[in-house]
């Protein structure tokens, strides 16, 4: 299987594509040595030099601005010397093809590449042209994967929820086009999450979509019976004006998450979204800004797992040991 | 012209019914004999088919030879000789060559190409409207004229009903068949990949079979209405071939066709990522895939062909949904008939019918049969012989199949042309 190529002979891991294929112990590695960066005492994140003289290129073939900066903060903390390229607006604009701006960077003696693509695969792709010493961390392709995301968000529910084979998730909104929601699905699934539960209207659902390991509701109110952990995603304004909803009121009365929905999950029930938010559109101000939000404690996690991520693909790529 | 005694192989006509060893005469071009030769026969060549097969050469409904400013994808020269090599002596010709096959001046251009590159018979398929834009139609009686054997949009929609409808009725008029690849473009919504669990898995935009079957349900309707002869072609599900069994039944004027490939891969084979996958319409699951096998099987699905797509290594090279969709078929078009014999799904006569007699049916040719009479074009191929798909085998420009570096069993040994060697291994 192409998965296996995120890891190397040893099965460590070489480049971060997917969370698909990756073990509970890998993962939980992964989270270990994020919260080995974090100061006991008051949360800071430690600059430690593991990746001193190594190049990291952001290579954003889609606009980011939170993904991108927490990369960047976290390739600097670990003393990599760090490159932003929005390609969105550079080479490819000008005809250049994915795999020639690729051979000239890594003509460049780079080191890694976090790449951001609006197609599905893109990262595999990356990954499986480009130099042997040079790793791969997704950043999001597509409608595939987001498996850094997934990770800071295990770390943020691992802060709160001791016991991993204790938790009901519930994923809120747009499943179809979301990479997040698919990455979650894994990483719950990978750490034997109790149940993990998928609530959207049937126009937001991919095919088949209980194959990915969830149950399925179309309906807050009887889906959030029980819930542990709550997963809201971002609903994309331009999904109103393709038939895939009927409008922003109708959406947020069936799906948005309000205080009085809120009251049905768990008592102690967590609220998490990747941002960024539309406030009144799947969330409601006073649940994003409440106290069962933890959803800036995702933004801050952000910067830790993705240098633990960042510091064991370098370590795990052989010829650059 | 040279006479040419083909001896001792297992000849097998579906259209004659004939399945035995015996000796074939050519004279003149054209089959002479066969079994006992014809009066004063002196061979000029001898060719020896001793634990053989031969048949009518391979009639493919549906080829790109690229050429024509895609020259790096495929030439007529390397397609045909690929073609040759797969035991094809006549190929149709989509029409969204570059420009589309619109007027009789390209058409016939084309034909120029093919007899230069003198290998099998080239029949292009006319554009059912001008530029394939589904707006206006093309001058179909020239077209037809010049040489062009039935119409069709390609992959491109005919989005306007009233249009198509038109271009049914005018295409009728002049006895043209239309050749449709159902594909509702609305419902299909740029996919790439089928739609169930793996285009959900790796979050790829996807198809469901409704774009398929939609679009050809609408075709029935209208060659009922019109009386145009239609011939469906690379359908992909189960519910596709359910539709045209009851459109036979009911007495429709109505054949089809499916991709070889479409009978050995499904959703679940696709490498993930891996671009030689990437083909339209998608492969779909394992159900749908038993059912086109016995559709084949039991005649609702009359014919094989390649859907021959060559392309440059550039074009599949790029994340999975940004790749050009197609795979470069013709070579591996017997072995994966032949291995759907192994398999039991089908006969090797109804093997072999489905890529001789049945095309030539579908576009009223005389061939597809070892009848005397007949112009020479055979196949000879050594069923046993096992090969290995790699660049000294491989003819074909476009090395995009997912079979890349697989043994196949089954090799074409020799083929003629209207009884001139094109090809011997």
């Amino acid at each position: 299987m192409t998965h296996n190529i995120q890891l190397n002979s040893e099965g460590k891991l070489k480049h971060f594509l997917t969370i698909e294929g990756l073990d509970k112990a890998l993962l939980t590695d992964i989270l270990d040595t994020a919260a080995s960066f974090v100061n006991p005492s008051d949360g800071q994140i430690k600059k430690v030099p593991l990746l001193r003289g190594k190049t990291i290129v952001n290579l954003f073939f889609e606009n980011s601005t939170r993904t991108r900066t927490t990369f960047e903060l976290a390739a600097k903390r670990l003393s990599a010397d760090v490159l932003n390229m929005n390609i969105a607006t550079s080479a490819t604009s000008k005809g250049e093809s994915l795999l020639d701006t690729i051979r000239n960077l890594e003509a460049m003696f780079v080191d890694m590449f976090v790449v951001r693509h609006a197609m599905s695969g893109a990262a595999h792709f990356i990954a499986q042209q480009t130099a042997p010493h040079i790793s791969v961390i997704n950043a999001g392709d597509g409608q595939h994967a987001h498996p850094t995301q997934a990770m800071l968000d295990m770390f943020t529910i691992r802060q709160h929820k001791a016991d991993f084979s204790k938790l009901r998730v519930a994923i809120i909104g747009d499943i179809l086009h979301s990479r997040v929601a698919r990455s979650e699905i894994h990483a719950l699934n990978t750490l034997g999450a109790a149940e993990v539960r998928v609530i959207a209207p049937k126009t937001l659902l991919p095919a088949k979509v209980e194959t990915l390991g969830v149950t399925v509701s179309h309906n807050l109110t009887e889906g959030l019976q029980d819930i542990d952990v709550i997963m809201m995603l971002r609903l994309q304004k331009e999904r109103m004006t393709s038939a895939l909803l009927p409008g922003e009121s109708e959406y947020f009365k069936c799906f948005g998450l309000t205080e009085e929905k809120l009251k049905i999950a768990k008592p102690d029930a967590i609220v998490m979204h990747p941002g960024p938010i539309n406030r009144g559109v799947e969330i409601d101000s006073k649940v994003a800004d409440g106290k069962q939000s933890v959803i800036l404690q995702q933004v801050s996690n952000g910067i830790a797992v993705r240098m633990a991520i960042m510091a064991m693909a370098m370590q795990h790529n052989g010829a650059s040991a | 012209m040279s006479n040419i005694h083909i001896q001792n192989g297992r000849l097998i006509d579906p259209a004659n019914k004939i399945d035995s060893i015996g000796d074939l005469y050519i004279v003149d071009g054209n089959i002479a004999a066969i079994f006992d030769p014809p009066d004063g026969f002196q061979a000029d060549t001898v060719i020896d088919a001793t634990s053989k097969v031969v048949c009518a050469g391979f009639i493919d409904l549906s080829t790109r030879l690229r050429d024509m400013g895609h020259s790096r994808k495929g030439t007529f020269k390397s397609e045909t000789r690929a073609a040759a090599s797969a035991g094809v002596t006549s190929m149709c010709l989509q029409p969204d060559t570059r420009p589309a096959m619109d007027t009789a001046s390209i058409a016939e251009y084309i034909k120029d190409l093919a007899e230069k590159a003198n290998y099998p018979q080239i029949y292009p398929i006319a554009a059912l409207t001008q530029k394939l834009e589904g707006s206006e139609l093309s001058s179909m009686l020239s077209l037809k004229q010049a040489g062009c054997i039935a119409v069709s949009n390609a992959l491109l929609p005919v989005k306007n009903l009233l249009i198509l409808r038109r271009a049914m009725e005018y295409a009728a008029s002049h006895d043209l068949l239309f050749i449709c690849r159902p594909n509702d473009f609305s419902l299909s919504n740029k996919g790439c990949a089928h739609e169930g669990a793996v285009a959900t898995r790796y979050g790829l935009p996807s198809i469901p079979e409704a774009a398929e079957t939609i679009a050809l349900a609408e075709c029935l309707e209208l060659a009922e209405l019109t009386g145009c002869r239609v011939h469906f072609g690379q359908l992909s599900c189960k519910r596709s071939v359910i539709k045209i069994h009851q459109a036979k039944k009911y007495g429709l004027d109505v054949s089809a066709d499916v991709a070889i490939h479409q009978l050995h891969l499904t959703e679940n084979d696709i490498t993930p990522f891996d671009s030689a996958y990437h083909v339209l319409p998608p492969f779909r699951t394992e159900a749908d895939k038993k059912y086109l096998c016995q559709g084949l099987a039991n005649g609702t699905i009359n014919s094989l062909c390649s859907d021959h797509q060559p392309h440059d290594l550039d074009a599949k090279l790029a994340a999975f949904p940004e790749t050009e969709s197609g795979i470069s078929a013709l070579e591996t078009l017997l072995p994966l008939m032949l291995k759907l014999v192994a398999q039991r799904a089908i006969s090797l006569e109804q093997g072999i019918a489905a890529l001789t007699h049945q095309p030539a049916q579908i576009l009223r040719l005389p061939s597809g049969a070892l009848t005397v009479g007949f112009s020479a074009d055979v196949c000879i191929f050594d069923p046993e012989l096992e090969w290995q798909i790699n660049s000294d085998t491989w003819q074909s420009r476009g090395i995009n199949t997912p079979f890349w570096g697989h043994t196949m069993k089954g090799r074409v040994t020799h083929t003629l042309q209207a009884g001139k060697l094109i090809f011997s291994l």
